[in-house]
């Protein structure tokens, strides 16, 4: 496996070479192609192919996540995220696929961007901080199927019922949404610093890359 | 050892706040970044040529707007020469007239409206704005939303706002889906309340527009506009796309406004190194080249950003200032909590609350914070209150009165029949006498039964492909009953034909008449003029049912 890693790695760094890719981004410059962090393994194997299958549910990540930053705005591991939201998909028996959004950070986009590219047309967003949104591909970009806008107010269990919920969409069923959750003092608390995260997400927006499809292998 | 001093600090709610240090690279700065542009205006031909530093082959799409469409070119150069604190001078000054510095602000560029302001302290920022409001007597707005999406509680609270004072109410979701009930528990409620209150609902741009267009609200606001390019792009948008949105809300004789705030640049990732009150500008600017009357403007949701870093609620202040001074109606937020002191959230609404804005709040939480769907507000239901007592203190107008139990009651009983029978009759889900109590007395959604909100949103979902409208409501209420709600949201509907509430910072009052910007005018000039507080006005303020008189004892 390392092996293989090493191979690819070199590959990568080749084609960019050739490609002139502009090297002052960040992740370009550094470019690795498996991301340990925590407990989880993420490797880039391509550009993320349209899905057909319509038992499938693709979760976006934004350009941070699981890489640059490890933990949402209240700590909690990426890996354990990731894991409950494939869980809750899993548990309807629905499979996923997992896309690395480079064009853009917004939560908005990234899920709409997912739900596009996802064979049954439901995609779930999630950026490092932790905001996650369900969509679907039909739907304006704004708009949502459901939204968790408040980062610090997600806990593990809301993932897995995110994954749950986005299986469920999938199958064409109406679930009951998952409970909305209000902390009028999230704001005053999180704010300034949810700012600092995502300009630290954007500084990883690569508007010319293509979504990249990501292999997920939890320790 | 620890201090025991410091551990009592510790615990104080101002520093479960969040702060942060100026970051200026990134924009995590208020006012006054070494970054943002010096003042200046080229004309050639009647083309503006270079705009704060920028040569025109240089503009970003945002400066090509503002250049071709927000400033006024025959006095700009003039304008531009002055001296910016002299400039600033005037805005303070009594004997200068709202008329004679539009004429300067109106043609000033971002750069340097923004050096302007940045002249003043906030006690001249809050007199400068007495002045400069453009509707001469103050008003206030509400949220009422729930954390269950009722809309029988919606109605009552927006029954109860209504008679509370509040002429504006604005309502959102917690699922997106309700909006189309969520929407028509406001109106009702709202008309219950008080004929004329006008009311909207937050969602996203394409389905607000469709609410408007039905006939479901009377306004729209959350219509956003940003400061730099890539957060436009962000949202597929231009200012010219936003424009576009813009007129087919006056197409239909709707009126809506845009809003922008300090701090959305940087929380989004892309202040391009800008001060927040720059690029605030810049919106505000946007807001005026698209022919828009009013903006929404205070940071509002952004305002945990601004709130964090130093200066930023006289940042707050100075970017409603400049909304006045464009000429726009100013919606001026004090509406999204920031910060757990309350000592903090009342300094920060005393920017608005004492010179008075054309909204003071947009707005203040109708329900209890629990309930409050934009993440909460920086006044809720349980200070109604503390608000009328801090304007019977000061002898301020802050747009609420006192209301007695029994008044509130009786209203949130008829709000809640109201849209019982509505629902009824437009064969949606059933509201239960059960749910019409609850509501009546409820203080939030947890005094509240749940619905089955699936069957909910199935119904929702089907009253919009039905394509019910504004006149299915009217004759649904008429048909209920409820013939003076009915008659409250014809009116209503008749305001899309007449379009007099098109005009500038523009209310409704009981009898439907309008009172803007054109009307009733802000024509202050220094003490005993401009707005003045009636007698009759002072009574209802100055009499709290919980003040004794001399005659009990």
């Amino acid at each position: 496996m390392a092996m293989d890693e090493k191979l690819i790695k070199k590959v990568i760094e080749e084609v960019l070479k050739e490609m002139k890719l502009n090297n002052d981004k960040p992740e370009v410059k550094t470019s690795s192609i498996a991301d340990e962090t925590g407990n989880m393994t993420l490797t880039e194997v391509g550009t993320f192919a349209q899905g057909k299958a319509p038992n499938e549910v693709v979760i976006g990540l934004a350009a941070a996540f699981g890489k640059h930053q490890t933990k949402t705005i209240i700590g909690i591991p990426h890996d354990q995220v990731l894991k409950e939201v494939i869980a809750g998909i899993e548990e309807e028996g629905m499979n996923y696929r997992i896309v690395r959004i480079y064009r853009t950070s917004d939560v908005a986009f990234v899920s709409h961007d997912s739900a596009k590219l996802s064979g049954s047309g439901i995609g779930i967003g999630i950026q490092s901080k932790g905001t996650t949104v369900i969509h679907q591909k039909d739907l304006f970009p704004l708009s949502n199927l459901e939204l968790f806008s408040q980062a610090p107010l997600i806990d593990l269990a809301t993932y897995r019922q995110i994954g749950k919920n986005a299986a469920k969409y999938a199958k064409g069923e109406s679930p009951a949404p998952v409970p909305v959750k209000n902390d009028q003092m999230a704001r005053p608390k999180y704010q300034a610093i949810a700012a600092l995260l995502h300009i630290k997400e954007t500084q990883y927006v690569d508007s010319d890359k293509k979504p990249q499809e990501i292999k997920v292998e939890f320790k | 050892m620890k201090s025991k001093r410091f551990e009592a600090l510790a615990q104080r709610p101002v520093n479960k706040d969040g702060f942060v240090k100026e970051w200026a690279e990134v924009g995590l700065i208020a006012m006054d970044s070494p970054n943002d542009p010096i003042p200046s205006i080229k004309i050639n031909g009647g083309k503006v040529t270079e705009l704060d530093g920028k040569a025109r082959k240089d503009f970003d799409m945002l400066d090509i707007f503002i250049a071709d469409y927000a400033i006024n070119l025959d006095n700009a150069e003039k304008v531009m020469a002055m001296d910016s604190l002299e400039l600033a001078r005037k805005l303070v000054d009594i004997n200068v007239s709202r008329k004679e510095i539009l004429k300067l602000t109106l043609s000033m560029t971002p750069a340097k409206i923004v050096e302007v302001v940045g002249k003043m302290n906030v006690l001249e920022m809050m007199m400068a704005a007495t002045k400069m409001r453009a509707r001469k007597i103050p008003s206030n707005q509400c949220h009422v939303t729930n954390l269950k999406d009722n809309m029988i509680q919606i109605a009552a609270d927006a029954a109860e706002a209504a008679i509370r004072g509040f002429d504006e109410q604005e309502t959102t979701v917690g699922i997106v889906r309700y909006a189309p009930f969520n929407a028509l528990g406001i109106l009702i409620g709202s008309q219950v309340g008080r004929p004329g209150v006008l009311t909207q609902c937050a969602v996203e741009e394409a389905t607000e527009l469709v609410l408007g267009m039905r006939g479901f609200t009377a306004y729209a606001e959350t219509v956003s506009v940003y400061g730099t390019e890539p957060v436009f792009m962000d949202g597929d948008d231009t200012p010219w796309s936003k424009s576009f949105l813009a007129s087919c809300y006056a197409s239909r004789g709707l009126k809506m406004r845009f809003t922008s705030g300090t701090g959305s640049e940087v929380q989004m990732g892309y202040a391009e190194g800008k001060s927040m009150l720059y690029l605030e500008a810049r919106c505000q600017f946007v807001t005026k080249g698209a022919g828009v009357q009013g903006t929404q403007n205070g940071s509002v949701s952004c305002v945990g950003v601004p709130a964090g870093v130093p200066g930023g609620i006289r940042a707050i202040l100075a970017e409603n200032l400049i909304g006045m001074m464009l000429d726009l109606e100013c919606a001026s937020s004090n509406d999204q909590t920031f910060t757990h002191s309350d000592l903090r959230r009342v300094a920060r609404t005393l920017m608005q609350f004492v010179p008075g804005t054309d909204y003071i709040c947009s707005g203040y939480s109708s329900t209890p914070n629990y309930d409050n769907m934009f993440a909460g507000s920086n006044w809720d239901a349980e200070d109604y209150d503390d608000w009328n007592i801090i304007q019977r203190d000061l002898k301020v107008d802050g747009g609420l009165k006192p209301v007695s139990e029994q008044d509130v009651v009786k209203v949130r009983n008829k709000a809640a029949k109201a849209i019982q029978a509505l629902f009824r009759e437009l064969e949606l889900p059933e509201i239960t006498d059960n749910e019409v109590e609850a509501a009546t007395y409820a203080h939030g959604s947890k005094d509240m039964p749940d619905r089955n909100v699936v069957e909910d949103l199935k119904a929702a979902e089907e009253l919009i492909s039905k394509g019910i409208t504004g006149v299915d409501i009217v004759k649904a209420l008429y048909k209920a009953g409820f013939e003076d709600v009915a008659e409250s949201v014809f009116k209503m509907l008749k305001q899309r034909v007449a379009g007099d509430y098109l005009h500038t910072s523009a209310i409704l009052d009981k009898d439907f008449k309008v009172i803007s910007a054109v009307n009733y005018a802000n024509d202050y000039a220094g003490p005993q003029t401009g707005y003045q507080m009636s007698k009759e006005r002072w009574a209802e303020i100055s009499n709290i049912q919980n003040a004794v008189s001399p005659e009990d004892f």
